[in-house]
């Protein structure tokens, strides 16, 4: 029970370029979990109410950082918060919002938005934890409840949040579903961050890298593995840079300059 | 204060209301009123631009629904569903007849789960006197909970036909790559049942609220089917007359940019339109379900309504209709029986296709010119965008009529009337704050 002379943890939601999705995910997990605001105190969520406030003990941020005037925003909330925490893919490591890093923003603007684009100030997409110092994380597009739940817990209890750091495959085989390779699909369940119960194979479709890359993964035997499957490396190429652009530049950077 | 002395004061009345909260996405409402006259109104879209259309060139046609699914959280289905449309009609793919009844229930699964959120959760607390759903939640305990009931059916109706409603799994170009079981959709039709207590309850408590009294005329655009009340495909109709077949969709629509917004606007016969639940009722009424028909008489809403506030009237009648076509089509398919069917395959791999939706915001447009398998041009008409420039006009012929409010009514009203639109910014920014200048 609450304990009336304690104050509750101050909480807020922000968010960045995103679909929002993550924190319709939230609202889901406070309708599951109403029991949940008898332990934190929702002090800012523009999606979900009017309301606005000066310290945070936890921040949850979503959404990309794509402009100069998002770093403000972003370093402004840092300032007000003890800790803060990537929510989903977006803020993570800037999901599909990267896709289009590999293009020039001259060309981009140009497609959508015609001779008007240069209207709109805009860079490539960066994970939020390229601009601010970010303490945790909830992968994901979008985030999984469950996962977003048992983080809260692990925060509330003063305890640090541990992803796992295996490949979704190790999920995969444990709730057997069939290898979508067997189906004759590229996935990116050999390199990519369990914790998602590997729900997408399991409806049908196939591993998209939405949750990151592992600490170590080896992209090496996931093209062999492709090989084997008669897969060709630009299908590989084209699923890489669907969630995982930026990581991947990021590493293509690496090697360069190591090179 | 007398209303000659506020008169006075709101002369140089100026409102800039950064960042309008429980609307989807970033937009701001500014007002300037210099010497009793309105000199500026505008709903200025801040969302980044996303460039969405720009992210599908060069991609596998497989990969558009799941990529477009993701321009909005809340009408994923409805993003993914438009995509796989474009996609089929430019490939020659005509889907098999469970995948249309599968679709159709997906999709009656995400506009129930996105009025209620709107109705209930988003407006209601204005309806109700309190800043948001979560105090709402300790003095109205009833009318939360029956919402978070009704939004449970919802979600779990679509995580049973396509994985999950953000952002879906299972849909995919030519049908399903998963079906639900027998048992899935029984138990579904029993909880539909279960929620039609909930539903007139609902009718009820909205019936028993004062909207804001407001009237301006505009041209309402749906789409239209002759069997049906249209959610998925169609043609293009217009309450100042005429219909149009999907693919002359940007006849209608005639985008274009505007300085003060990352969405783009739209304009047809007047300067603007307004699409979503309240044009649909006010050209298609006719096809509503009988039980939805009476929740709109219930709720004193007729054709042709023209006070926009009612969009979240028109927003409830439809989840009346939604549910009870879902228990409908629930009995369709135990009386077929589920076939696990392979995907339709394309018959060729480059083309050209419109896919049109009537989505929980109003009509929503992809267009897809596809070169051997690769989407070469994209393009994307997003609700929202569709209905900016009809907000701009509604705050302008609104302000002067409430000039003589306090300020904070003045303010509260113009974010009601944001606000009944359910504008999704994130979608529209290929949008909401309200600014009074000061």
């Amino acid at each position: 029970m609450t304990d009336a002379k304690k104050p509750l943890p101050k909480v807020g939601f922000f968010d960045f370029t995103s679909c929002e999705g993550c924190q319709l995910t939230v609202v889901d997990c406070l309708q599951t979990h109403p029991e949940l605001l008898d332990v934190i105190d929702i002090v800012e969520f523009r999606e979900a109410m009017t309301g606005h406030a000066e310290r945070y003990d936890i921040a949850f941020i979503e959404g990309s950082c794509t402009r100069p005037s998002d770093e403000e925003r972003l370093a402004s909330i840092r300032a007000r918060a003890t800790v803060v925490v990537a929510l989903g893919a977006c803020a993570h490591i800037a999901g599909i919002n990267a896709i289009r890093n590999n293009m020039s923003l001259a060309e981009v603007r140009n497609i959508v938005y015609g001779t008007e684009g240069d209207k709109f100030e805009s860079y490539p997409a960066r994970p939020i934890g390229t601009v601010i110092k970010v303490d945790f994380m909830v992968p994901g597009c979008p985030i999984s409840s469950e996962e977003f739940l048992q983080i809260v817990t692990v925060l509330l209890q003063g305890r640090s949040p541990e992803l796992p750091d295996y490949p979704v495959c190790i999920e995969c085989k444990l709730r057997e579903t069939v290898c979508v390779y067997h189906r004759g699909r590229t996935c990116l369940g050999p390199v990519t961050r369990a914790g998602c119960r590997a729900i997408c194979p399991a409806a049908g479709y196939e591993c998209v890298g939405c949750r990151g890359l592992t600490s170590n993964p080896n992209l090496e035997s996931l093209e062999q593995v492709m090989a084997e499957h008669g897969l060709k490396s630009d299908a590989m190429q084209s699923r890489l840079d669907m969630f995982l652009a930026w990581e991947m530049n990021e590493r293509r950077a690496k090697e360069a300059s190591r090179e | 204060m007398s209303v000659a002395l506020r008169r006075l004061v709101v002369s140089n009345l100026q409102v800039n209301l950064h960042h309008v909260t429980r609307v989807e996405g970033h937009g701001n409402i500014v007002i300037d009123v210099k010497g009793g006259r309105l000199d500026t109104c505008r709903f200025d879209v801040v969302e980044t631009p996303r460039f969405f259309e720009a992210m599908l060139r060069g991609r596998p046609y497989q990969d558009a629904s799941h990529i477009t699914s993701r321009i909005c959280g809340i009408c994923a289905v409805g993003h993914a569903t438009t995509s796989l449309r474009a996609t089929e009609n430019a490939l020659g793919i005509v889907p098999s007849e469970q995948t249309v009844l599968l679709r159709k229930l997906n999709f009656f699964g995400e506009i129930l789960d996105s009025h209620v959120l709107h109705v209930m959760m988003l407006v209601a607390p204005d309806l109700l006197g309190v800043g948001s759903v979560i105090p709402l939640a300790r003095t109205a305990p009833t009318v939360v909970g029956r919402a978070l009931r009704m939004k449970k059916l919802a979600g779990d109706l679509c995580r049973a036909i396509c994985g999950r409603h953000t952002h879906p799994l299972s849909l995919t170009v030519g049908g399903f790559a998963h079906f639900p079981t027998l048992d899935e959709l029984s138990d579904l039709r029993a909880r539909l049942e279960a929620m039609r207590g909930d539903i007139d309850d609902t009718v009820e408590l909205l019936s028993s609220l004062t909207f804001p009294e407001f009237e301006r005329d505009t041209e309402y655009i749906a789409l239209y089917k002759p069997d049906e009340y249209a959610f998925i495909d169609g043609d293009l109709r217009s309450s100042d007359g005429g219909t149009w077949p999907a693919t002359e969709y940007r006849q209608i629509t005639n985008e274009h940019v505007v300085a003060h917004s990352s969405a783009k606007h739209t304009s047809h016969n007047r300067d603007s339109y307004m699409v979503g639940a309240l044009a649909r009722f006010n050209l298609n009424h006719e096809q509503l379900c009988p039980a939805a028909t009476l929740a709109a008489q219930a709720l004193g809403l007729k054709p042709k309504c023209t006070n926009p506030y009612f969009n979240t009237v028109a927003q409830l009648v439809e989840i009346v209709h939604a549910a009870h076509e879902s228990i409908w089509l629930i009995d369709s398919l135990l009386a077929r029986g589920i076939q696990i069917e392979e995907p339709v395959r394309p018959k060729q791999l480059s083309g050209e296709g419109v896919g049109v939706c009537e989505v929980p915001r109003g009509t929503l447009f992809h267009r897809y010119i596809i070169e051997n398998g690769s989407i070469v041009a994209a393009d994307c008409v997003i609700p929202t965008g569709q209905n900016l420039a009809n907000i701009e006009a509604d705050m302008r012929a609104l302000v002067p009529e409430i000039l003589e409010l306090p300020r904070e009514d003045i303010v509260l009203k113009l974010e009601m009337l944001v606000r009944a639109y359910d504008p999704c910014i994130s979608c529209s920014t290929h949008l909401v704050d309200v600014k009074f200048l000061e």
